[in-house]
């Protein structure tokens, strides 16, 4: 045998197991939390479930019929890579309009299949192996995962129920290394329902800007938020060219199926985060933009009213919580309550599967999402008033075996 | 009406049975105002009863519908509202509308059977002096009233958890 054989032998005999095709970034990656409370709650049946992080409405007919009526037409060729362009420009109106964030539909925003890959495109623009990647958490269970993938280092910034789970200038400035390089923010907070003010935005923004980082400021939730209009970060004094502004249509207009999401930024951002996109996914689907430029131009009332029903839901959760003697700070925005189950002495992972078990209730422990999450448990209230009722019910009865011991 | 009581009585359309505490709580009013809002809505006659709607298609029972279009000549000095008093107080008779466009009146009337329902128009409606001509259409299936749908077409299909 000549060498070059012996070595392709060698190797061969070393990859007899699947997994060591791969890569080791893939490999290291643990299964999500959420994944596997799933796996144990179809196990169960009579579940009444807090666990769904989507709404529970069905999108609006007329956004529906519009993707009906684009299939009729046979509009079902590729779009232009960074969407159509009636899209683009119903995004750039209807963000003007709502947060006073204007782009250019021409070369700022790009329309992507859903806020998720928005995320990953930024990331993968950014990130050269190494970087440290700043995530405020409890946050998204998916930032850590897809900053690993792309090389990056998630570096978590733990958040506390006592500052409504707010970031802190403080504790930015800690984590922060000569290896810092972007910030990914996500107020409306998932899971938290936290939300960040102007005045809250302000320290924040001038650490970001001393520090030189990029910004990738998730605001799935923006519309969703009771009593305080959102504050987008890309609108703060100087940060619009340090922002990428993710977003999407899955939250506001109970769009999740569609997978319909954009981001806007710097022309030179956008233009990078294009080339990615359009060598992988190429273009959103079709008839899901066309449904996207219905609901930003025509459904704007559909989507207050989803969001004055959230808003009934959240006092019901709450007071519920409170009276049951859980502690549970006020969320300000999206649809979870993240009350605390310390004071049963239980970790929030044995809390919710005892739950699961004892009280026919599924909501995701808290750890899942991270730094901060242990000892709280993320209730969903997206999900009817009765369905609320009747969980809220079943936890104070279980509750309140616990404390009989 | 003040904002509070049409938020009360959008919430009472949803649903008549939810009670003066979980509507104080959903509105994240004082129960006592929400009380009193009910009291006034009711005593005002704009919460005129609590009512269920039913699919009476799902229940052994064979009832039918008309919706009889009816011409009129109106009266003197009290215009459409006499005959449609006439009209209104028989008990089969379950809604009157005054309508625009080619006939006058729109009434709903229900019975055990078609010949029943034939009858009271031969012998109760047409008879009545100032009614020109009536048209009866029987409803064949309903498919949605009072804004909701009968068929459950839209179940929740969500992962039960989902990120």
């Amino acid at each position: 045998m000549i060498k070059d054989e012996e070595e392709l032998v060698r190797t061969k005999v070393k990859r007899q197991a699947m997994a060591d095709y791969l890569t080791p970034s893939v490999q290291n990656i643990k299964p999500s939390g959420i994944r596997r409370f799933f796996d144990l709650v179809n196990t169960r049946k009579d579940v009444i479930t807090l666990g769904v992080g989507e709404p529970d409405f069905i999108t609006p007919w007329h956004v529906r019929e519009a993707a009906v009526y684009s299939l009729e037409r046979g509009k079902t060729q590729y779009t232009s890579n960074a969407g159509l362009p009636a899209l683009r420009e119903a995004i750039g109106q209807y963000l003007n309009d709502q947060f006073q964030t204007p782009y250019n539909p021409a070369n700022e925003i790009l329309v992507t299949v859903g806020g998720s890959e928005a995320i990953d495109l930024a990331l993968r623009a950014l990130i050269v192996p190494g970087d440290e990647i700043l995530i405020p958490e409890p946050c998204y269970i998916s930032y850590s995962p897809i900053t690993a993938l792309g090389g990056g280092v998630p570096v978590g910034i733990e958040t506390f129920a006592k500052d409504k789970f707010k970031l802190t200038a403080e504790s930015l400035q800690a984590v922060i290394t000569p290896r810092s390089k972007v910030l990914i923010l996500c107020y409306p907070s998932n899971p938290t329902g936290g939300i960040m003010t102007y005045e809250d935005w302000l320290p924040i923004a001038k650490v970001v800007e001393d520090n030189d980082l990029i910004v990738i400021s998730d605001e799935i939730y923006a519309e969703l938020t009771y009593g305080t209009k959102h504050c987008s970060f890309s609108a703060m004094p100087g940060m619009r060219d340090r922002t990428i502004l993710v977003s999407g249509f899955s939250k506001a207009f109970a769009m999740t199926g569609w997978r319909l999401g954009y981001a806007c930024g710097h022309p030179d951002l956008i233009a990078a985060m294009l080339k990615i996109h359009q060598y992988t996914v190429m273009c959103a689907p079709a008839m899901a933009q066309y449904a996207g430029v219905e609901a930003l131009t025509r459904g704007l009332e559909e989507k207050d009213r989803m969001v004055d029903a959230y808003n009934q839901r959240r006092r019901l959760v709450v007071k519920g919580f409170r009276d049951i003697g859980l502690e549970c700070h006020e969320p300000e925005g999206a649809f979870y309550a993240f009350p605390s189950v310390k004071a049963t002495g239980l970790t929030s992972e044995r809390f919710a599967e005892r739950l699961l078990e004892e009280g026919g209730v599924a909501a995701v422990p808290g750890d899942v999402f991270g730094l901060g999450g242990e000892g709280h448990l993320r209730c969903s209230y997206a999900t009817s008033v009765s369905n609320l009722a009747e969980a809220l019910d079943r936890i104070g009865g279980f509750v309140h075996k616990l404390k009989q011991g | 009406m003040n904002e509070l009581q049409l938020k009360v009585l959008e919430l009472l359309k949803e649903d008549a049975r939810r009670d003066a505490d979980l509507i104080a709580t959903l509105l994240g009013a004082p129960a006592e105002e929400v009380k009193q809002a009910i009291a006034e809505l009711e005593h005002n006659h704009i919460i005129v009863k609590y009512a269920t709607i039913v699919n009476w298609s799902k229940v052994d029972d064979e009832k039918v519908t008309a919706l009889i279009e009816v011409q009129i000549t109106p009266e003197r000095g009290r215009g459409f509202e006499g005959i449609a008093e006439r009209i209104y107080l028989y008990p089969e008779v379950k809604s009157v509308y005054l309508m625009s466009g080619a006939y006058d009146l729109l009434v709903e009337v229900e019975g055990k059977n078609l010949k029943e329902v034939a009858s009271f128009v031969s012998n109760k409606l047409s008879p009545i002096d100032a009614v020109l001509s009536t048209k009866t259409n029987f409803i064949l299936k309903k498919y949605k009233q009072d804004g909701i749908i009968f068929e459950e077409h839209e179940g929740d299909d969500r992962l039960m958890i989902s990120p």
